[in-house]
């Protein structure tokens, strides 16, 4: 799926990284623990989290994650952004619940990691 | 061979992280492996967040060789009173506002372990805490 097509199927906004909407996402994964994810072996993943913090840029940068969507409407934060910016991130943010997101994604064919 | 050294603050989770930050941008510009970077970084990131969360501040050491990276963290703080304990998975004493930042799932000890070639953690109750990790290139 290319990240514009995640963005219309989740009526997302794409916060950062408006210059690689053609990219293609295989695979995500979801949790609001940045230990868990700090734990991911592959980086070829997309984030799906409701924690909305400078450590979710952070987590993302250390564990190389290029994309990220934020559910239920959270709302990232300037020096977030200035990070995502830095580290040529994609940031979208949907007002889509967790498990729907999870779901709508999970339809439209991205697999899980695990 | 290349030194480095940054101050950590306790409880200061904006800047959290920003010692790893630099270190992963000196490992890129000397072009070392990315799933090395990656490893080290992880690690680090972990062992940094531990001294925001649980220490009352600390220091980390970074020596970069041709062929390794060895990194020590040294807090003062209330300590690891049983380090086995700590270095299990789910143990946490992690507080309220640490867990509301995405942390405190007692799992960053073990990662660290998973992701250094050497891990030497030593502790004093109500003194501080030693980490020392190294990672070959
Ligand atoms: N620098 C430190 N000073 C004092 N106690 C520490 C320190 N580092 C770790 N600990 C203790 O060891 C426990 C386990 O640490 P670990 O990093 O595995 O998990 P956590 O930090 O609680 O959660 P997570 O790392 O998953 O976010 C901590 O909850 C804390 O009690
Ligand atoms: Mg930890």
């Amino acid at each position: 799926m290319t990240i514009s097509e995640i963005q219309t199927v989740l009526n997302a906004k794409i916060l950062c990284g408006e210059d690689k909407i053609t990219q293609t996402i295989d695979r995500a994964f979801a949790s609001d623990l940045m230990s868990d994810v700090l734990t991911l072996k592959s980086d070829d993943i997309m984030l799906l989290t409701g924690l909305c913090n400078i450590q979710t840029v952070r987590t993302m940068e250390m564990a190389d994650l290029n994309t990220v969507i934020f559910v239920r409407g959270k709302k990232a934060t300037e020096d977030m952004i200035d990070i995502a910016k830095e580290n040529d991130m994609i940031v979208l943010q949907t007002e889509c619940s967790m498990f729907r997101t999870c779901g709508i994604l999970y339809e439209a064919g991205i697999k899980p990691v695990f | 061979m290349m030194n480095f050294e940054y101050p950590v603050q306790a409880g200061d989770f904006t800047n959290a992280g920003s010692a790893s930050s630099s270190v992963k941008k000196t490992l890129k510009q000397l072009n070392v492996d990315p799933s090395i970077i990656k490893r080290v970084v992880v690690a680090l990131y972990e062992a940094e967040v531990n001294v925001v969360a649980h220490s009352h501040g600390g220091t980390i050491y970074v020596v970069i060789d041709n062929d390794k990276i060895a990194i020590k963290l040294e807090d003062k703080g209330p300590g690891i009173p049983d380090i086995d304990l700590a270095m299990t998975v789910g143990y946490s004493t992690a507080s309220p506002q640490v867990r509301e930042m995405g942390f405190g799932a007692g799992m960053g000890l073990p990662n660290i372990k998973h992701n250094v070639d050497y891990l030497d953690v030593k502790s004093e109750v109500n003194v501080g805490t030693i980490v020392e990790m190294i990672v070959n290139f």
